[in-house]
């Protein structure tokens, strides 16, 4: 079925916000104005922008070593993201977690990982906090092809489908874990084979097809809101740049023509062209909303450059919760 | 408060002393909690209909059922995650790590997610999760399942490490962690499950970061905590009838955050310390205490610091060999006397 028009412009503010932003990141890193590591989520948008659509506000996320994505498509700031990626005061964790710990509690937004595999088992665990407050409130945990091959991960989603958790498992299958082929480290084609292991069902869809991945995920979380368990959902898609950083050509572990390809695929041109052929969204109002967005990451740049450097006084703070 | 308070309390109202075990106060704290606040639950291996392998949780699930005493796969990531997970989404778990050694099996959520999501995430994140172990030596459970491995947890800012050595202190401990926004560690001492003692029927906290002098003494400071402070005990009752050296034991009940102040203030009253732990001696509490020690009384130091700990190696199942590695009275009184310059008996 297709969504309705507020839907699908929906879907597209929500992945144009992410592919606008982390450009705009990739610039500022090459730019040696962003310390650390920088995970970009270019290429896979339809993902985090289709699942978030369909989730509720009060709906939990946990999140990934490739998670900006995430938190822009769960509604996040992007003047307090951007201030927290170049390490500034007014940033989401006020400087102290930058790219890998970025997260937005009060959007039920639980956090990116530093660890590959890190996040399952939170969501699991907020899963099951809704289930025992008896809501109909729903987790979903993004990952990787790269965690399923991960202990913490297996046990994560054994755990969820034996209580019978509501919780939505969404793989983002890039075909790489960092520098490495899927195919080299897994003796399997598709990752949602490993549902069948766990005893829940498992759906593919086109990753670079937002459309597509915000129906299997109203499916999946309806399914975990009528109190029959987690999903499997894997998204076939494609990370532009390297895992880590803006190089997107001329690498050894993949060639230029692969990522040619896949970018032919691109999810927000293919969305644009497929909304303004039907009829559904005019080109002019796509172009509206390019502009709206554009303004919104000059400002969240400027933002995070005139944003001070945390005060060395809270080097010691948050360390632990102050009790009576 | 001290570990007599409920013994002296009971005498002054008169009031008959009652005693439970080192489990027992545990079991009791856990019953107490729930029927105070429906947030807490419990998770872990055989914790439900079982009671816990060794008894901790028994009878928990008759009263509060399935869905808040929870058995679950024999997955400790899985286990801490879903601790984690839960208590950020406001819930006070409690989840239990059967043996301490398995800890190591799920150190990346302790280490990496529960100690630090408060710190990365800007301090907006509680944490109040609880996790329970056992540990210690002394069972022939060999060297996977007799671990003492609290140095490499209080080494992680933000957990709190709790090693309680009597059931009074165990009772008031847990009720303590479980009540902390934070993410606590308490470790149950496997050959204390039988040990019995008074036991406030009420439920009562004790102040995690403060420690307990749990016998005055003027020669000697004797630093111990979990179970090596009723075998300092023993040592310091010989050494008082036989050679008339007085020891003070100082219990600082939790290793992180640890009760410096306790420790260096008996310190300077003795001017000898020495620190006991079950823990191999290299990279040990009793090394950060001897350290910290120095920094703060070196001058009235008339001795170096002594450890009486576990030797470099794995635990030994054999009763014939671990008899010789975990430090028990007798080790612990020749470890004080060679501190205080005195001949060692048999040395």
């Amino acid at each position: 079925m297709e969504p309705s028009v507020e839907v699908l412009k929906d879907l597209h503010h929500r992945m144009l916000r992410i592919r606008l932003f982390e450009e705009a990141a990739g610039k500022l890193f090459e730019g040696n104005k962003m310390p650390g590591f920088l995970h970009l989520y270019v290429g896979q948008e339809a993902v985090a922008s289709g699942v978030c659509v369909a989730m509720r506000d009060d709906d939990q996320v946990s999140s990934t070593h490739r998670g900006h994505g995430h938190l822009v498509a769960k509604g996040g700031d992007l003047s307090k993201m951007m201030a927290e990626l170049m390490g500034k005061a007014d940033g989401y964790c006020n400087g102290k977690g930058g790219s890998m710990h970025i997260c937005d509690l009060d959007l039920n937004m639980l956090g990116a990982n530093g660890i590959v595999g890190g996040g399952a088992p939170i969501a699991v665990g907020a899963g099951f906090a809704n289930k025992y407050r008896g809501n109909d409130t729903v987790s979903v945990a993004f990952f990787g092809d790269g965690s399923t091959n991960i202990g913490a991960f297996h046990e994560a989603i054994n755990m969820a489908a034996a209580l019978k958790l509501p919780v939505l498992f969404v793989c983002e299958n890039n075909e790489y874990g960092e520098y490495t082929r899927r195919d080299k480290v897994m003796a399997i084609n598709d990752v949602v084979d490993r549902a069948a292991g766990y005893g829940i069902p498992g759906v593919i869809v086109d990753g670079m097809d937002a459309i597509a991945v915000h129906e299997a995920a109203l499916e999946g979380l309806a399914r975990a809101r009528r109190g029959e368990g987690p999903t499997f959902i894997e998204a076939k898609t494609y990370r532009y740049y390297n895992h880590h950083g803006v190089q997107t050509l001329g690498m050894k572990y993949r060639t230029d023509e692969e990522v040619d390809e896949w970018k032919k695929k691109d999810c927000i041109v293919a969305f644009e062209k497929r909304v303004t052929e039907a009829g559904l969204i005019s080109a002019e109002e796509l172009a509206a909303v390019r502009r709206e967005v554009e303004i919104e990451v000059e400002a969240a740049v400027e933002f995070g450059e005139n944003s001070p450097m945390p005060d060395v006084s809270t080097l010691l703070t948050d360390v632990y919760t102050e009790m009576a | 408060m001290s570990a007599t308070t409920a013994t002296e309390a009971a005498t002054e109202t008169g009031a008959e002393v009652r005693e439970l075990t080192y489990l027992g106060a545990f079991n009791e704290a856990m019953f107490q909690l729930m029927r105070e606040d429906e947030d807490i639950f419990v998770a872990g291996e055989d914790v439900g209909l079982q009671g816990g392998v060794f008894g901790s949780f028994k009878g928990l699930a008759d009263e509060f059922g399935e869905r808040r005493v929870v058995d679950t796969p024999i997955a400790e990531q899985a286990i801490v995650g879903l601790g984690i997970g839960a208590a950020v989404a406001g819930l006070r778990p409690v989840v239990d790590l059967m043996f301490m050694d398995f800890v190591m099996v799920a150190m990346d959520q302790i280490a990496n997610q529960a100690a630090k999501l408060k710190y990365m995430f800007g301090g907006k994140a509680e944490l109040p999760l609880t996790i329970t172990t056992n540990g210690g030596a002394g069972l022939s459970a060999a060297a996977q399942n007799s671990q003492s491995l609290e140095a490499m947890l209080c080494h992680v800012p933000g957990l709190k490490v709790v090693m309680p050595s009597s059931p009074h202190d165990l009772k008031g401990l847990m009720v303590a962690c479980v009540r902390d926004n934070n993410p606590t560690i308490i470790v149950k001492n496997k050959r204390m499950f039988g040990v019995s003692g008074p036991v406030p029927e009420e439920l009562y906290e004790i102040p995690l970061g403060v420690g307990n002098v749990v016998r005055q003494g003027s020669d000697v400071t004797v630093v111990a905590y979990g179970r090596m402070v009723e075998e300092s005990a023993k040592a310091a009752k010989r050494l008082s009838e036989e050679q008339g050296i007085e020891c003070e034991i100082v219990d600082p009940r939790t290793v992180q955050p640890l009760d410096t102040d306790m420790i260096v203030a008996s310190a300077k009253k003795t001017n000898r310390i020495v620190v006991v732990h079950e823990a191999v001696r290299f990279g040990g509490l009793g090394a950060e205490i001897a350290a910290q020690v120095q920094e703060e009384a070196f001058d009235y130091l008339d001795a170096p610091v002594g450890r009486i700990a576990a030797p470099f190696s794995p635990i030994p199942f054999s009763p014939g060999l671990e008899g010789h590695y975990v430090p028990n009275a007798k080790r612990i009184s020749a470890g004080i006397l060679e501190t205080l310059g005195r001949p060692v008996p048999g040395a």
